[in-house]
C-alpha cells in the first residue's frame, strides 16, 4: 500500500516488475526477509511520475544499490539522512467505540479501542517523547517497535525515535471498567405483520453525551431479512439506498442537528406468502466526532531531543464508531 | 501482513511466483488472430533478444521488464535463457535484479545454461557491496541445480563469516534452501548453523534459528550455549525472527526445565527485583528453598524477556508469546497473556479465527484466564459464521454459575439470528451449558421447549436433538415435554429431529403409555415415505412397545416389521429381521429372546456434551497442526516436562557469570570457553590478536634486538589469545613458561576467590581489573542494545578479547610480588608489558603506595593494571579483506615516543594476506594529505605469504588535527584507497610534572583556554584507580600525583606543537564530577572533553 496508494488489480498489473522486485526483497524462499516498508522503499524506490521522468532522462534505476543503513542499525525502522525543510510531527488520536446496544437501548458491551497514528517528517535522528495527562486510562497497549518499552513501564511516557513518514505509533484499549459514554442513540420501530405483506420501518438517530461536539458522517446500514422485497422510505435528511439483491439498506445521514433529529420513515414490502422474519435486522452505525477522544485521553506534551531545530507539532483527536451495533 | 503470517513457518513455499501468476489468464493480451499467436510470439522474442544484446542499458532494462512481465502472465520465456544469462554480469543493478528473478524461475529447467551464470555469482560474492554479496548468495542458493551444491556449500560457509550481518543473515536463509535441495549436506550445514548461532547480531538470530528448525530441530544441544543470548536478544530481533525463536525456545524449555505446574503452591521465590541481583545470590537462594519448587533462573529469564513482546504490533509475535506462556509459565502467570490475545480479536478475520481457536483450547482447561473478557466474545451480527461459532464455543466454555444468566440472555438473541447455522450452534451451546451447570438445566430446558414452537425448522430440529440429549442426562419426570414433542411430530420434517422424537418416545414409552402406540400408528402409516434414519427409529419404537405393551401394539409392530422387510435399504431390512427374530416368540427363538426386554430397555448412558476443542490440547498452540486438529508434516511434538531438570550448567558458557568465572572454572569448561572465543569470532579475534601481539613483539625487537624471541612470539601469537582461556593444551611453550603460568594460575585462583568474596560489593570493587574486564565482557554479553549495532559489536568483541589478553600478563606480572624466582621467565614470557608507558608507572607508584598499603593482594595487582592499561588496545580497520581483494590491514596507535621524529604519531599497521596466493610488493602509494600533514612511510613489504601477516610501523604528523590522513595502499597489482583518522587522545604525549607545576600551568591557562563540563559519573567509576585507568585508556595522558582524593590530574602535550593539555577530574557529591581541560589548543581541548565524558559516565 505504501507503494501504490491503493492495492488493486490494475495497480498490480501495471507494476508487475516492481511487485516482483518488492516481493523478492520481502521474501526469501518463503521466509520473510525485510518487511519494514521504510527499508523496502530505500531498496526499491516506489514508482512516481517524477521518478519515471528522471529515470528515462538519466538512465538511473529505481533500485537502490546500497544496503540501507537502517537495516543494520539499532533503529531499523528509520532511514538515515532524512531531510525536510518543514519539520513537522502530527499525531492523530483516533478512538473507536465498539458497542452492542440491545433492543431497549441499554448497552450490552462497549469498549474503546484507540490508536495514535503519526505522521512524522523530521530531519535527522530526532528522539521524541510523548506524555499523557492520564496514562492510567490505557489498559492494554501495543507499540510500534520504535517505542522504548522500559520507559513506558516505569514512567508511562512514550519515548521513541520515529520512523519516517506515516506509521501507527500505538494502539490501545481503554479498560472495560470505565463506563463508556455512548455518544449517539437510535430510536427504532421496525415491525412486520403476519397478515399483510407490509411492514413499518422507522429510525431516528440522535446525539447523546457528545460533550458539545457535533456528530458527523453518520451512516446507518442494516441488513434486511431475505423476505424483504423493497422498501419505500423517506429520510428527513441525507440519502438512502436499498439494494434489493443484497437486501442492504444504507442511509447516509451526514451531520446530526440536535434541534432537528434526522429520521427515516416508510414501509417495507415483503415477499407475499412467506412468513414474517422472526428477527428484526440489526442496525450498524458509523459516525465521527472531531476534536474529541471519548475516553478522555489527552496528550500532555511532546518533546524532541537529539536535533536542534524546532519542529511544528500538531495533535488531533477523533472519535469514530467501530463495530457499533444496535439490536432491534 | 501480520494477518497471514501466523503460521507461515509451516507453509513455506513460493509465495512470489504464485501470486504473480494468479492474474495470468485474464491478462493474456488478445492477439488479432489465433493462428498468428505463435509467429508473433517468436518474432517478439527475436526483438527481445536483440534488445538484450544491445549495448544500451535502457534497452536491456526494457527487454528484461517485458520478459518478467511475460513470466507474470504465465508465458514461457525459457527460450530467451541464453540471451538473458549473458546479462547476469551487467553493471546496472536493476537489470541484474531482473535477471535474478528470471534465473530463479528458469534455472531448474535449463541446468546446463544456468551453470554459465555461476561464475558471475561467485565473483559477486566477493563484491565490496554487501547488498550485492547478499543477493548473489540468495540467487545462487535459489538455483536448484544439484551440480552446484558444493559451490553453494562453499559460498554459505564463506558468507557465514562475512563481516556484514546482512550477508550472514542471507547465509542462514541459504542453508534451508540448500538443505531442501540436498539433504545429504546436513552435517556440514549443522556446522554452519552452529557457527551462526553464536552470532551476536540480532539480524542473524532469527534467520539462523529458522534454519535450525528446518534442518536439525532435534539438535537441542546446539542451543545450550546460546540460550541466554537468544533470550536477551529477543526483544531486538525483527518480528518474524521473534516468532521462530519463541517457538524454538518453547520446545527447548520443555526439555530443559522442570514443570512449574507440579505443585499447586508454587513458591514464587523470585520477585522481579531479585532477578537483577547477581547469579550468586540466586544460587544461595536455590539452596535455601531446595525443598519447594523453584524456577530455574534461565526459565525465568525466558519468561521475563518474552513478556514485553506481548505488546508487539505483530499478531504472530503475540500469539507466539501467548503459546509460550501457556506451555511454560506457572499457572498463576499465564493469565497475563489473555489481555493481549483478546486485543488481537480486533484485527482481521483470519487472525481472529486462529486466535479464537487457540483461546477456545485454552478456555477449556483454564476458565479463569478469559472470564474477565467474557463480553469481548459477544457475537456481532457482522461477524462471519466461522468466527461466530468459535466465539460461541468460547462463551460456552466460559459459562459458570455466576455468568450463566447473562450468557443465556445473550444466547437468546443469537437463537433469533438470521444465520441459521449459527442459531443451531447456539442451541447446541445452550444444551452444553445446561448439562454443565446443573442449576440452569431446567431453565435451559424450558427455553428450548419454547424454541420448539419456533417457525424455523432447523432451529426446532436442533432443539429437539438437544432436548433429547438433555432428557437423557436427566431421566426424571419430563413426561410433559415428551407429550409436547409427540405432538410436534406432525409438523416436523427434518429427519434427525423426527428420529430423535421417536427414540425419546420409545425410550420413555412407559411414561407416556397412551401416546406411544398412537405415535406408532401414525408413523406406521407414513413409514414408506420416511427417511432411513426415521425408519430405523420406527422399528426401534415398535420393538420397544411390543415388549412393554404387546397387547396394543403387537399387530402394529408386525406390520411395521413387514414393511421393513421389503424396504429398499438393506440396513432397514437387516434391522427388521433382526428385531423380528429377537422379539417375536416362535419355535426357533433362541435364548436371546428371553433377554430381549433387557437388551432394548437397558439404561443407556447419557451422552456427554463436549467441546470439539477438548482433544486439541495435545498439539502445541499456535501451530498449523492445532488449527487443523491433525498432525501436519513438520510438526514437532512438544515434549513433556522432564522429571528432573538436565544440568543447567550447560547454558553457562556465554553469560556474564561464565566470564566472571572463567579463571576459576576453566579446567572444567575449557572446551566451550575456548570455542566461544576462538571460533565464532575467529577472524576478528585473530586479526586483533595478531596485530596487537605482533606489534608489541616487533617493537620489542627494535628495542632489544632479540630476534629469536620475537619470532617465537609471533609464531605463538595466534595461539596466545587462546592460551588465556586454555592453559593446559599448549605444548609448544617452553617448560619455564609453564611453571610461570602455573604460578600465575594459582594466583589467579586466589584472585578469583577474593572476587567471589566481595562479589556482593561488585559495583564498588570493580577497581580490580579482572573484575572490570569481566564486567566489560558481560556488558557486551548481556546488553542487547549495545550488541545490535554490528560495527560497535565487533569492536566490542575485539576489545573484550584484547582485554582478556591483558589479563594474562597482569596475573603473570603479579607473580614477582611473591615469587621472585620466576622473574626472569616471566620477562621472557610477557615482555610485551615492559616497554609501555613506563613514565606513567614511575609517577604513579609513589603516590599510590599509601593507598596500596591497606589493600589486599587483589588490589595490588591493580597498580600494574593501570600502567598496563595505557597500551592502546583498540585496533582500527584500515582495509577490509573484502574490499582489499584478500589483503586486510588493521592499524593501532602504539603510543611510542617519536620513532620517526618528534612530531609524528606512530601508527602500527598489520597487513594480513587472506588469499591463497602470495601478495607482493606492498607499499604506500600516492598520498592525499591535508596541508601541513606529513607521513613517514613504512618500508615496502616484498612478499606476503598466504595467511601470513606482517606488522609495520609508520609515523604520521597529524598537525594536531583530527583530519584523516588518506593514502593508497599498493600491491603489485592493485591500489587501495585507505585512510587513518586519529582519535584526539592519540594526538597527545604524556608529560610528567608535579602537582605544583600543574597548578601553576593551570593558572596560566584560564579563561578562553579552559573548557569544563559537569558529568554524571557511574558509581563504579568513582574510585581513583578506575578513573585513572579509564582516562588513560581513552587518551594518552600522564598522571599527575594529587594530594586530594577527589581530584585527579592528568597532563600531556600535543604531539605537533607541544602545547600543554591539562585535564582535571574533580569528583563531587552525588556522583557527579567536574571535568576541566586547560589548553591553548582549545579546539582539541573541547574535542577531548567530549570524548572523555562518556568514558567516565559509562558503566
Amino acid at each position: 500500500q505504501d507503494y501504490f496508494g491503493v492495492c488493486s488489480e490494475v495497480m498490480i498489473k501495471d507494476n508487475v516488475v516492481v511487485v516482483y522486485e518488492v516481493l523478492e526483497e520481502m521474501l526469501d524462499n518463503g521466509f520473510p526477509l525485510a518487511t519494514e516498508s521504510n527499508i523496502l522503499k530505500e531498496l526499491i524506490k516506489p514508482p512516481t511520475i517524477l521518478r519515471t521522468v528522471v529515470n528515462t532522462i538519466t538512465g538511473s534505476t529505481n533500485v537502490g544499490d546500497q544496503l540501507p543503513t537502517g537495516q543494520l542499525s539499532v533503529v531499523p525502522w528509520r532511514r538515515t539522512g532524512v531531510k525536510y525543510t518543514n519539520n513537522e510531527a502530527y499525531f492523530d488520536v483516533i478512538e473507536e467505540i465498539d458497542a452492542i446496544i440491545d433492543k431497549s437501548g441499554s448497552t450490552i458491551t462497549a469498549e474503546i479501542q484507540g490508536v495514535i497514528d503519526a505522521c512524522v517528517k523530521l530531519t535527522g535522528m530526532p528522539d521524541l517523547t510523548l506524555s499523557f495527562m492520564n496514562p492510567r486510562l490505557l489498559d492494554d497497549v501495543s507499540f510500534h517497535p520504535c517505542v522504548r518499552f522500559k520507559r513506558w513501564e516505569s514512567e508511562r511516557i512514550l519515548s521513541f525515535i520515529p520512523p519516517d513518514g506515516n506509521f501507527r505509533l500505538l494502539s490501545y484499549h481503554v479498560s472495560a471498567q470505565n463506563l463508556v459514554a455512548i455518544p449517539v442513540y437510535v430510536k427504532h420501530n421496525i415491525s412486520f405483520r403476519d397478515s399483510s405483506s407490509l411492514g413499518r420501518f422507522e429510525i431516528t438517530v440522535g446525539p447523546k453525551q457528545t460533550m458539545g461536539k457535533t456528530v458527523e458522517g453518520v451512516m446507518v446500514t442494516s441488513q434486511m431479512p431475505k423476505g424483504v422485497l423493497n422498501m419505500t422510505l423517506t429520510p428527513s435528511q441525507g440519502t438512502h439506498i436499498f439494494d434489493p439483491v443484497t437486501k442492504l439498506l444504507s442511509w447516509d445521514v451526514g451531520k446530526i442537528n440536535p434541534q432537528k433529529l434526522p429520521s427515516l420513515k416508510g414501509s417495507v414490502s415483503l415477499q407475499a406468502g412467506t412468513s414474517k422474519p422472526d428477527e428484526n435486522p440489526t442496525i450498524n452505525l458509523q459516525f465521527k466526532i472531531q476534536q474529541l477522544a471519548i475516553s478522555g485521553l489527552k496528550v500532555n506534551r511532546l518533546d524532541m531531543y537529539g536535533e536542534k531545530y524546532k519542529p511544528f507539532k500538531g495533535i488531533k483527536y477523533m472519535t469514530k464508531a467501530g463495530k457499533f451495533q444496535v439490536r432491534t | 501482513m501480520s494477518g497471514n503470517g501466523l503460521g507461515y513457518g509451516e507453509q513455506g513455499g513460493e509465495a512470489a511466483p504464485e501470486l504473480a501468476q494468479e492474474p495470468a489468464p485474464s491478462m493474456t493480451p488478445v492477439t488479432p488472430a489465433a493462428f498468428g499467436l505463435f509467429s508473433s510470439d517468436t518474432k517478439k522474442n527475436e526483438d527481445l533478444k536483440q534488445m538484450l544484446e544491445s549495448s544500451k542499458d535502457s534497452a536491456k532494462l526494457d527487454a528484461m521488464k517485458r520478459i518478467v512481465g511475460m513470466i507474470a502472465k504465465g508465458k514461457n520465456a525459457s527460450e530467451l535463457f541464453p540471451a538473458v544469462v549473458k546479462n547476469v554480469a551487467s553493471k546496472n543493478i536493476e537489470i541484474k535484479k531482473l535477471v535474478y528473478v528470471y534465473l530463479m524461475r528458469y534455472a531448474e529447467e535449463q541446468q546446463d545454461l544456468a551453470l554459465l551464470s555461476i561464475s558471475t555469482f561467485q565473483r559477486a560474492l566477493k563484491d565490496p557491496n554487501q547488498l550485492i554479496r547478499a543477493s548473489a548468495l540468495r540467487v545462487l542458493s535459489s538455483i536448484r541445480v544439484p551440480i552446484i551444491v558444493p559451490i553453494m556449500m562453499l559460498a554459505i560457509k564463506e558468507a557465514s563469516s562475512d563481516l556484514s550481518p546482512y550477508v550472514r543473515k542471507n547465509a542462514a536463509h541459504a542453508i534451508q534452501k540448500l538443505y531442501s535441495l540436498d539433504p545429504e549436506q546436513k552435517e556440514m550445514l549443522i556446522e554452519v548453523i552452529e557457527k551462526l548461532l553464536k552470532d551476536r547480531s540480532t539480524l542473524v538470530a532469527g534467520s539462523v534459528v529458522m534454519a535450525f528448525e528446518e534442518v536439525c530441530p532435534d539438535r537441542i544441544d546446539l542451543i545450550h550455549k546460546n540460550y541466554r543470548k537468544l533470550c536477551n536478544l529477543l526483544v531486538d530481533v525483527e518480528e518474524w525472527g521473534q516468532v521462530v525463536i519463541i517457538h524454538m525456545l518453547t520446545r527447548y524449555a520443555r526439555t530443559q526445565f522442570v514443570s512449574p505446574w507440579k505443585d499447586d503452591e508454587v513458591v514464587e521465590e523470585y520477585s522481579e527485583k531479585n532477578f537483577y541481583e547477581s547469579d550468586e545470590d540466586q544460587k544461595e537462594k536455590d539452596q535455601k528453598v531446595k525443598n519447594t519448587y523453584t524456577m530455574d533462573p534461565d526459565h525465568r529469564l525466558l519468561l521475563r524477556n518474552t513478556k514485553p513482546l506481548l505488546q508487539s504490533r505483530n499478531a504472530a509475535v503475540v500469539m507466539a508469546v501467548g503459546q509460550l506462556y501457556w506451555h511454560l509459565a506457572p499457572k498463576s502467570e499465564a493469565g497475563i497473556v489473555s489481555k493481549s490475545l483478546v486485543r488481537l480479536l480486533r484485527s482481521n478475520r483470519e487472525v481472529q479465527y486462529i486466535v479464537l481457536q487457540n483461546i477456545a483450547t485454552m478456555s477449556i482447561q483454564r476458565k479463569g484466564m478469559f472470564e474477565p473478557y467474557l463480553k469481548s466474545f459477544y457475537v456481532r451480527s457482522t461477524d462471519p459464521t466461522m468466527i461466530k461459532t468459535l466465539k460461541l464455543e468460547i462463551l460456552t466454555n466460559l459459562a459458570n454459575e455466576a455468568n450463566i444468566s447473562t450468557l443465556l440472555r445473550e444466547f437468546q438473541t443469537y437463537v433469533k439470528s438470521q444465520d441459521k447455522q449459527f442459531a443451531a450452534a447456539t442451541i447446541q451451546a445452550i444444551g452444553r451449558c445446561a448439562t454443565n451447570i446443573t442449576e440452569v438445566t431446567d431453565t435451559c430446558l424450558n427455553g428450548l421447549v419454547c424454541l420448539l414452537s419456533n417457525r424455523d425448522e432447523i432451529v426446532v430440529a436442533e432443539s429437539v436433538v438437544v432436548i433429547k440429549k438433555l432428557l437423557q442426562t436427566q431421566p426424571a419426570h419430563h413426561g410433559e415435554i415428551i407429550k409436547h414433542m409427540a405432538k410436534l411430530l406432525d409438523n416436523i420434517t427434518v429427519p434427525v429431529a423426527r428420529a430423535s422424537i421417536l427414540w425419546l418416545i420409545g425410550e420413555y414409552c412407559e411414561r407416556v403409555p397412551k401416546i406411544a402406540p398412537d405415535v406408532l400408528r401414525k408413523t406406521a402409516k407414513s413409514f414408506t415415505n420416511e427417511d432411513d434414519l426415521v425408519k430405523l427409529q420406527i422399528l426401534n419404537l415398535g420393538a420397544k412397545l411390543y415388549l412393554t405393551n404387546s397387547k396394543q401394539t403387537k399387530l402394529l409392530t408386525q406390520y411395521v416389521l413387514n414393511l421393513g422387510k421389503y424396504d429398499q435399504s438393506y440396513d432397514i431390512r437387516d434391522r427388521a429381521r433382526f428385531i423380528r427374530q429377537l422379539i417375536v416368540p416362535n419355535e426357533k427363538s433362541g435364548a436371546l429372546s428371553k433377554y430381549a426386554k433387557k437388551i432394548f430397555l437397558a439404561q443407556k448412558p447419557a451422552p456427554l456434551l463436549e467441546s470439539p476443542f477438548k482433544d486439541r490440547d495435545h498439539f502445541q498452540l499456535g501451530t498449523l497442526s492445532h488449527t487443523l486438529n491433525s498432525r501436519a508434516t513438520g510438526y514437532l511434538e512438544l515434549s513433556n516436562w522432564p522429571e528432573v531438570a538436565p544440568d543447567p550448567s550447560v547454558r553457562n558458557v556465554d553469560v556474564a557469570e561464565s566470564a566472571k568465572e572463567w579463571t576459576g572454572i576453566k579446567t572444567k569448561k575449557e572446551k566451550p570457553t575456548e570455542k566461544f572465543y576462538s571460533e565464532s569470532e575467529e577472524e576478528e579475534d585473530e586479526s586483533a590478536s595478531s596485530s596487537t601481539s605482533e606489534s608489541k613483539s616487533s617493537s620489542e625487537s627494535e628495542k632489544e634486538d632479540k630476534e629469536e624471541r620475537s619470532s617465537d612470539e609471533s609464531s605463538g601469537s595466534s595461539s596466545s589469545s587462546e592460551e588465556s582461556s586454555d592453559s593446559e593444551s599448549d605444548s609448544k611453550e617452553s617448560t619455564a613458561k609453564k611453571i610461570s603460568r602455573a604460578a600465575a594460575e594459582s594466583d589467579s585462583e586466589e584472585v578469583k576467590k577474593k572476587v567471589k568474596g566481595i562479589c556482593k560489593k561488585r559495583s564498588t570493587s570493580s577497581s580490580s581489573d579482572t573484575e572490570s574486564a569481566s564486567s566489560e565482557e558481560s556488558s557486551s554479553d548481556s546488553k542487547s542494545d549495545s550488541d545490535s549495532k554490528s560495527d560497535s559489536d565487533s569492536g566490542k568483541l575485539r576489545r573484550a578479547t584484547s582485554s582478556k589478553k591483558e589479563e594474562k600478563p597482569i596475573q603473570d606480572r603479579k607473580a614477582p610480588n611473591k615469587q621472585d624466582v620466576f622473574l626472569l621467565d616471566l620477562d621472557d614470557f610477557c615482555p610485551v608489558t615492559t616497554p609501555v608507558a613506563v613514565p606513567t608507572s614511575a609517577i604513579l607508584s609513589p603516590s599510590l603506595t599509601a593507598d596500596l598499603e591497606g589493600l589486599s593482594l587483589l588490589s595490588s595487582s591493580v597498580i600494574d593494571v593501570t600502567t598496563q592499561v595505557s597500551v592502546p588496545t583498540k585496533t582500527h580497520e584500515l582495509l577490509h579483506r573484502m574490499s582489499g581483494k584478500g589483503l586486510a590491514a588493521h592499524y593501532h596507535f602504539s603510543r611510542q615516543l617519536g620513532i620517526f621524529g618528534d612530531r609524528m604519531v606512530s601508527v602500527q599497521v598489520t597487513v594480513t594476506n587472506t588469499t591463497d596466493r602470495k601478495i607482493e610488493d606492498i607499499r604506500i602509494g600516492e598520498k592525499k594529505l591535508p596541508p601541513g600533514m606529513r607521513m613517514h612511510e613504512f618500508n615496502p613489504i616484498e612478499c606476503l605469504e598466504p595467511a601470513g601477516s606482517i606488522t609495520v610501523s609508520m609515523g604520521i604528523d597529524f598537525c594536531d588535527s583530527t583530519q584523516m590522513a588518506s593514502f593508497q595502499l599498493c600491491t603489485k597489482d592493485d591500489n587501495f584507497n585507505v585512510n587513518i583518522q586519529p582519535p584526539v587522545g592519540e594526538l597527545l604525549l604524556p608529560v610528567t610534572m608535579s602537582e605544583k607545576d600543574f597548578k601553576k600551568e593551570q593558572g596560566m591557562l584560564t579563561g578562553m583556554n579552559e573548557t569544563s563540563a559537569t558529568i554524571a559519573v557511574a558509581p563504579q567509576n568513582s574510585t581513583r584507580l578506575v578513573i585513572i585507568e579509564r582516562v588513560v585508556n581513552a587518551a594518552n595522558l600522564g598522571v599527575v600525583p594529587s594530594g586530594q582524593d577527589n581530584i585527579h590530574r592528568f597532563a600531556a602535550k600535543t604531539v605537533h606543537s607541544g602545547s600543554l593539555m591539562l585535564v582535571t577530574v574533580e569528583l563531587k557529591e552525588s556522583s557527579t564530577a567536574q571535568l576541566i581541560i586547560n589548553t591553548e589548543k582549545t579546539v582539541i581541548g573541547s574535542v577531548l572533553l567530549r570524548e572523555l565524558k562518556p568514558v567516565l559516565s559509562q558503566g
